[in-house]
């Protein structure tokens, strides 16, 4: 009897709400796309810029707060501008390889199922 | 064209009613006069757009739910469903520099964002918080962040120090990023604005410009409360899930 009956919206109504539920609960995760670069050139290019001057400040502001707490006026401070700027270009390496700020030098992290990240 | 037109004059706290409080100046001044204007204007937003929450929703509570929409969906792409308890501070951050952005576009209004001790507070609240939820949730594991795996123990003196400073660089340029953006783009609208009456009739080329500009600079009062966002999440993401 049932296949006679006209097809009306209310037809499969509780399969299509399951359906929803499964895989529309809001916090389910589908995909990562927050880690890429942003898309606009300009934007890339400001980001590069604040990740090198940032890295280099923090070496810098490490190293002078070192010196004066060890009295090592200047070695440490040029020791870790240098650090400071190896951080900065890998943070832009990283940036540019689209892993965001995970630490490691692996290819993009893939997510194993719905909820965690692997590297 | 006294210093008081110079196109920097519009960042200058001013201060509105003196206080000190045990010798720290806490005066109050124009920045908290719109940090004030901004909670109040996005709760009374929240809650007035959310009075009558209809099943169908109408205009004002279509823009409410589409901004907890948007934030959740930021922070479900960038987190997953473990950051769904922190979902409150990430909207409340959001909401907070998305207004504060937009308030600052405003004729004769102060923008706070375009102040780097606004946003590099924000930023530094929101860097500890992670950090600490990382120590709880990891504790002494969370310190294997920043000796990534794969790594020979030989290359361990100079990559640790790299990373550490890599990591304390994050509040940095996020606040960094945030707040150039704010003040390049005012600083150039007011340097802009300025060429307009002393160019006389030739003035409608930078007029023209400045309206095109004001559209960008509510495009990117937008964007950049949204990159904050996205990076707030990136790192709690970093926080929970470490690698």
């Amino acid at each position: 009897m049932t296949e006679e009956r006209p097809k009306s919206d209310l037809d499969g109504l509780q399969e299509r709400i399951d359906d929803a539920r499964e895989r529309g609960t809001f916090w389910t995760k589908d995909e990562i796309d927050g880690s890429k670069p942003p898309k606009s050139a300009l934007g890339l290019a400001f980001r590069v810029g604040i990740e090198l001057v940032s890295a280099v400040a923090v070496g810098l502001g490490i190293g002078w707060l070192l010196d004066r707490w060890l009295d090592t006026k200047p070695w440490l401070m040029l020791v870790f501008i240098i650090l400071g700027g190896c951080a900065g270009i890998l943070n832009v390496y990283r940036m540019a390889r689209g892993f965001g700020y995970a630490p490691g030098y692996q290819r993009g992290n893939t997510p194993s199922d719905g909820t965690d990240r692997q590297s | 064209m006294a210093e008081k037109h110079s196109p920097l004059a519009q960042f200058e706290i001013k201060t509105l009613v003196p206080l000190d409080f045990g010798g720290v100046n806490v005066s109050f001044t124009n920045s908290s006069l719109f940090m004030v204007a901004t909670v109040v204007v996005v709760s009374l937003f929240l809650i007035l757009a959310m009075r009558r929450a209809a099943l169908v929703p109408g205009r004002w509570q279509s823009i409410a739910e589409l901004s907890y929409v948007f934030v959740a969906n930021v922070m479900k792409d960038t987190v997953g469903s473990e950051g769904r308890k922190y979902f409150p501070f990430i909207f409340t951050v959001f909401m907070f520099i998305l207004f504060g952005n937009l308030l600052g576009m405003l004729p004769y209004s102060f923008t706070f964002t375009s102040h780097i001790i606004v946003t590099f507070t924000i930023a530094a609240v929101i860097f500890v918080g992670v950090t600490l939820i990382a120590l709880a949730k990891h504790k002494m594991h969370f310190f294997s962040f920043f000796m990534p795996p794969g790594v020979p123990m030989l290359l361990a003196p100079l990559l640790v120090p790299i990373e550490i400073i890599s990591y304390l660089s994050r509040p940095i340029s996020l606040s960094v990023r945030l707040f150039a953006n704010m003040l390049a783009g005012h600083t150039l609208l007011k340097v802009f604005a300025g060429f307009i009456v002393s160019l006389g009739v030739f003035g409608i080329a930078p007029w023209a410009f400045v309206v095109a500009l004001t559209g960008l600079e509510i495009v990117i009062a937008f964007l950049q409360a949204f990159v904050f966002t996205m990076l707030t999440c990136l790192y709690l993401n970093d926080a929970l899930h470490l690698h």
